[in-house]
């Protein structure tokens, strides 16, 4: 039996809006993998929670009409593994979210509580950060949109005011279009293990694929909240595919990043592995691309 | 405490229990099923102990509540025997590969092997670790229990195409 106070059914997003309203201390219970431990480990005892995970209106992966892909939070890890037009239009998403857990925390977990939670090692958060994410947000007041860059505010914290809740996840067509990406998580172990330091990687080149028209890149565990490394990026643009545009995204991704030290890690071997997998992820999104470095 | 009546299939048997609301499908199962294959291990999802599948994919029943598994199909260890109570043929090849020691992990791992077992494409081992990367076994290392699902997943793709 869990220590829970309160918990509230909605049947539908509306009603469980209301819910967020009349009881603000209450938290959104999605897949439940991180909350129900926490309350197991006496952290979240005696909390109320309103439980979404019935409503269906919030599952599902969709194109829209103008090429978005709209991700409902809902979805579960192992939903957007498998599901075609992820697969399709931005497979390095499913691949980051594949090395979550095991298969059991991969069919219960929520690409939305994932990123709700806020913490700096979500596996979906880089990649979804280094495609320009849009969060659409709802509450009784109406929907905002929110880019999810702006969504982590520190550690733990994210924007979602009193009685709002997370409705989708967009990646406009023109942040996923001729993309090609790679993820690399470093952990000490291959399953149910939390990263030490993960970093995310798209590219799209120029049409002679002899260099680079825009590299976006994104890193978890180097800093409070997953970050973006906007100095590599920007040295990275059109820049040819040569050794000298792998060591700058390395080295600039460097001056970006603040990681600390943890039992995990240390600072320092963090730094090193900021500035390895920013190579390796980079090399290998060129090659995925078709590029050839020094060619 | 608030209760709910909670409706589904389990091990192919129409149910409908009173639950708390705060319970976990495994102390629903557990505690009202009498599915007693279902083992409290960590009780956080580390473990996979207690394994079941839900809709025909593999979930911890300990951070699963209860009342979320209104309408669902259920499937426990109890329900790989038919009816005579003869065991399958996974269990089975457990028992012959030396996959059980003490015994505890064991129906959290045949649970989790199933998706493995009943595909139609041959398995690697590598594919087969991720599949059982959910469960702990502090005795058996591992090997023995890659065995029993390998080599059952080898018979039944035999099976079916001699069919």
């Amino acid at each position: 039996m869990y220590d829970i106070k309160n918990l509230y059914e909605p049947k539908s997003v509306q009603e469980a809006l209301s819910l967020r309203k009349e009881h603000p201390e209450a938290l959104v219970l999605a897949g439940g993998s991180d909350i129900l431990i926490q309350i197991r480990e006496g952290k979240l005892a005696g909390c109320d929670l309103i439980s979404i995970f019935a409503l269906d209106e919030l599952r599902g992966i969709c194109l829209e009409d103008d090429g978005t892909l709209l991700i409902r939070p809902l979805a579960s890890f192992t939903d957007v593994v498998m599901h075609p037009l992820i697969q399709k239009h931005m497979p390095v998403l499913g691949e980051a979210v594949e090395q979550i857990g095991g298969p059991q925390i991969r069919n219960i977990g929520t690409i939305g509580g994932n990123i709700c939670n806020g913490v700096t090692s979500a596996d979906s958060a880089g990649t979804l950060k280094a495609y320009d994410a849009i969060l659409e947000i709802a509450s009784l007041e109406g929907t905002r949109v929110l880019p999810y860059a702006q969504f982590n505010l520190k550690p733990g914290k994210v924007d979602l005011r009193p009685g709002e809740i997370l409705t989708g996840i967009r990646i406009p067509k023109a942040s996923y279009e001729n993309t090609y990406a790679h993820f690399i998580k470093y952990a000490m172990r291959r399953a149910m293990d939390i990263a030490t330091l993960s970093c995310s990687v798209n590219v799209r080149l120029t049409d002679d694929k002899m260099s680079i028209d825009r590299l976006r890149i994104a890193f978890g565990v180097a800093a409070p909240t997953p970050i973006r490394a906007r100095t590599a990026e920007t040295s990275a643009k059109g820049h040819p595919l040569n050794e000298e545009l792998i060591n700058k995204v390395a080295k600039g991704a460097l001056s970006d990043v603040m990681p600390r030290t943890s039992w995990r890690a240390s600072k320092e071997f963090r730094l090193h592995l900021v500035e390895e997998l920013a190579r390796r992820a980079t090399i290998t999104s060129i090659e995925k691309a078709g590029g050839k470095i020094n060619g | 405490m608030a209760r709910r009546t909670v409706t589904c299939t389990i091990n192919g048997i129409h149910r409908e229990y009173s639950v708390d609301v705060r319970a976990s499908l495994s102390d629903m199962l557990r505690g009202q099923g009498g599915l007693d294959s279902i083992k409290h291990g960590c009780d956080v999802g580390e473990c996979g102990a207690c394994t079941v599948l839900i809709d025909g994919q593999p979930f911890n029943s300990c951070i699963y509540l209860a009342i979320w598994a209104e309408g669902k199909t259920i499937l426990t260890l109890e329900g790989l025997s038919d009816k005579k109570g003869a065991i399958s043929d996974i269990q089975q090849a457990f028992i012959d590969e030396g996959a059980v020691q003490c015994g505890f992990c064991t129906p959290g791992f045949i649970m989790a092997s199933i998706p493995i077992i009943t595909r139609d494409e041959v398995a690697s081992r590598d594919e087969i670790r991720k599949q059982v990367a959910g469960n702990l076994c502090r005795c058996t290392g591992y090997d023995k229990i890659i065995n029993a699902i390998e080599k059952t997943q080898h018979k039944r793709i035999e099976e079916k195409q001699a069919k």
